[in-house]
């Protein structure tokens, strides 16, 4: 039963860890809208180094 | 469902340096006008912050109120050449936190679940071989310390809607859930500290877990209801150009407008007010008004209504009434009214509830004192078996019985094209007797097509020169008919707004357009759309359109009315074009009726005690979408008339009305049959708990049984 010490801090702690990881991206926003993310495949990237001139605009 | 067709200062929140402004942004197409947006605004003083989402196209600012204001700011947005409408943000950005806190109690619920489960197991387990008491108790404090603080944190949602009815001297679902959760830790409690064998701490964490995904699955289906709204605010126009006494045009908010002025209303522009046109001549698309989809021809004396769109020439509207008057807000108004009158719907597991909840605090009062009273044990041993008579008994049933059909039959839709977005909208479809049909866009298709007559191939080739140069649906329904014909060039092609198209074949004029722009006003109309040619000397031709019914029209009508369902035609079409559609399906047909004609219909036939089902797909059906029992709209619709109803299908085809009606009716008997497996059930488990005979192992492996029997029992809807 001595194993009981390790294994029982050791799965609470991977649980917390993975509870700790889902509020994280919850409160980052990753939730909020859940169908952007599927859709961004038909917009138009940004040119990858934005010129000064479209800083202007 | 508020609709944000306010004041804009209203929708301005100011503190003292900080103000904070939120806009729908129309005619965004792709990331980069987002970003130029974003970059404008944020170079722009006193504009510390500037977002934009394009997939709801709201555009959100923070500024200082000192350095600029927030008209200026959309007045900049719609210099780019987009269009900026100040939107209400209260209500959605309550709704976002709330949605956060739900999902983040789900999270809780089901680390809490997860792990008190790993302990529990290892009792039970430990139980019938040789665990000590020591262990066992490390075990249960163990689970305490995680299901305590997990249920008092991800039970709030139950917790505070059982505290509101409660105050309101009402009882609702949440009463008995919170009443067993609470009574629950607390016998777990008063168990560990005697150091007896059982505790319920799984139970009160799995519970909460499994009733919060529920909730959550019933909060995302309405907040996609309030996106209709925002769609609504998008059509109203910002600006108005203003023609004063001495001929000057000025730049003014179509706010404040005021009945008896002139506005200009160029080619592409929407019309900024309810009025009657002076001046001027246009093709105008009123699909607003009349669900039809070919654009009327508009001249002088016309009326038009605000949120239309002039689509070929300029004119001049005398308005008679601007901002809350037009006919726009009215249907803003009738969808909100609408909206809420049918929030009473009361659904089988609130009934359920209603007569179950009372049965089962009876049950388990009536077991504490008898207990008490005539089982000669200690206080504590009677509330025990009181509280297992509700952990039995709690609904579970209800909570997960209903949500799990619910899923899978709205899988099983999904699968066919159909989308179901109100989480009720199935028991709705399935209590329904009667359906109203939209004509334009519904029983028919979204597009017109040429019937008939193909005429001389050099008179196609002159057809197509012009029509291929023109946006009117008809004459690209003509030029997508006669597309890869011999090719010939027309010089000095016009265009004459409200009339038709000219072009010069040599010295020949010819002409495409409506019968008085050819001449020929006096030929007998036989009320399908039609276009003329006259190809420069010689008889005028005719092409003649119509919309034809969708290829599985009179099939869809015929499974309806086998069912028993009594359908009829609702349509704001003429009454040349919707009398014959009826005559042809055999079913009752009513034309020219207006948006509120048609929710006035529908409140008629609700008052006859009819369960109406509303197919349509207009803008002008969305009062009435919103009105009736259920209502379902074509994925071609208007953006609002989706969000208005409660099923969209796609496709071409009608037939998945009548599937969609056919599976809500089968899912809803197994639904039935689910609560009937619980109800079973709980008269098997229930007298044993009263009798203190059931033990949390006996429970735990009764629980799982019933509720397995009630998912594989879900799944013979797939088959459906």
């Amino acid at each position: 039963m001595s194993a009981l010490v390790f294994l029982i801090p050791a799965a609470l702690g991977l649980g917390v860890l993975g509870l700790a990881g889902f509020l994280w991206a919850l409160s980052s926003g990753q939730y909020d809208d859940l169908e952007a993310a599927s859709q961004s495949i038909l917009f138009d990237d940004e040119p990858a180094a934005p010129n000064s001139e479209s800083k202007k605009t | 469902m508020n609709i944000a067709l306010k004041i804009p200062d209203a929708e301005i929140t100011s503190e003292k340096n900080r103000a904070h402004l939120d806009a729908a942004v129309d005619g965004m197409t792709c990331v980069s006008c987002a970003r130029r947006i974003e970059r404008m605004l944020a170079a722009s003083l006193g504009v510390s912050a500037a977002q934009v989402n394009l997939t709801n196209r709201r555009l959100s600012v923070d500024y200082d109120p000192g350095a600029i204001d927030g008209p200026s700011l959309l007045a900049k947005v719609n210099e780019l050449g987009f269009r900026a409408t100040p939107l209400s943000e209260g209500l959605s950005e309550s709704a976002k936190r709330e949605s956060r806190a739900l999902i983040r109690a789900l999270g809780v619920a089901g680390f809490a679940a997860g792990n008190v489960m790993v302990y529990s197991v290892a009792v039970w387990a430990g139980l019938a071989q040789d665990m000590g008491p020591v262990t066992r108790a490390v075990m249960q404090w163990i689970a305490a310390a995680i299901a305590l603080p997990a249920v008092a944190y991800a039970g709030q949602p139950f917790f505070q809607g059982a505290w509101r009815a409660l105050s309101h001297w009402r009882i609702n679902m949440d009463v008995p859930i919170a009443l067993a959760l609470i009574l629950t830790c607390i016998s777990s409690v008063i168990e560990l500290l005697r150091g007896a064998p059982h505790v319920y701490f799984d139970g009160a964490a799995t519970l909460t877990f499994i009733l919060l995904i529920g909730r959550v699955m019933d909060f995302n289906a309405r907040a996609r209801a309030r996106m209709g709204a925002e769609a609504l605010a998008a059509l109203q126009v910002l600006t108005a150009t203003r023609i004063d006494a001495d001929g000057t045009l000025v730049n003014v908010p179509s706010r404040s407008l005021i009945a008896g002025q002139l506005v200009k209303v160029r080619a592409g522009e929407r019309v900024p007010a309810d009025g009657i046109v002076e001046d001027g001549r246009s093709d105008v698309d009123m699909s607003l008004v009349s669900g039809e989809s070919v654009p009327e021809s508009i001249s002088a004396g016309a009326r038009i209504f605000a949120g239309t769109l002039n689509l070929t020439g300029p004119l001049n509207i005398r308005v008679n009434a601007a901002g809350p008057d037009t006919l726009l807000a009215e249907i803003g108004r009738l969808m909100d009214n609408a909206a809420q009158g049918r929030s009473t719907f009361v659904t089988f597991a609130d009934k359920a509830i209603s007569i179950y909840a009372p049965m089962v605090h009876i049950l388990a009062a009536a077991t504490f004192f008898g207990w008490l009273w005539l089982g000669d044990v200690v206080w504590q041993q009677a509330l025990i078996n009181a509280v297992t008579v509700l952990i039995i008994t709690c609904p579970c049933a209800l909570g997960l019985a209903v949500p799990i059909t619910h899923v899978v039959a709205a899988g099983r839709l999904f699968a066919a094209g159909v989308l179901l977005k109100s989480g009720d909208a199935l028991e709705r479809l399935a209590s329904v007797d009667w359906v109203v049909m939209d004509k334009t866009g519904t029983l028919t298709q979204s597009h017109p097509a040429l019937v008939g007559d193909a005429a001389a191939p050099n008179h196609l080739a002159l057809t197509l020169a012009l029509a291929r140069e023109s946006n009117h649906p008809l004459a690209r329904a003509l030029a997508a008919t006669y597309a890869g014909q011999m090719q010939i060039t027309l010089s000095d092609i016009t265009e004459h707004p409200g009339q038709g198209m000219s072009g010069h074949d040599g010295a020949r004029i010819i002409r495409l357009g409506n019968r008085k722009f050819v001449g020929v006003d006096d030929v007998a109309n036989d009320g399908l759309a039609e276009i003329w040619l006259d190809p420069g000397g010689g008889q005028p031709v005719r092409f003649a359109f119509e919309t034809p019914l969708r290829t599985d029209a009179a099939q869809c009508i015929q499974a309806l009315k086998k069912d028993g369902l009594g359908v009829e035609i609702l349509s704001g079409d003429r009454q040349v074009a919707v009398l014959p559609v009826g005559a042809q399906l055999g079913i009752p047909a009513t034309a020219e009726a207006n948006p509120s004609d048609k929710l006035k219909w529908l409140n008629r036939l609700r008052d006859q005690g009819h369960h109406v089902l509303m197919v349509g797909d207009g803008l002008n059906d969305a009062p009435a979408l919103a009105a009736a029992h259920v209502s379902m709209a074509p994925a071609s619709a208007a953006d609002i008339s989706q969000s208005a109803a409660d099923v969209v299908f796609r496709g071409d085809m009608l037939m998945p009305v009548a599937r969609t009606l056919h599976i809500a009716r089968f899912c809803e008997s197994v639904v039935r049959q689910n609560i009937y497996i619980s109800l079973a059930y709980n008269i098997v488990a229930v007298p044993l708990a009263i009798m203190g005979q059931v033990t949390p192992l006996i429970a735990a492996v009764a629980m799982s049984v019933s509720s397995l029997t009630v998912v594989l029992n879900a799944l013979r809807l797939k088959r459906a």
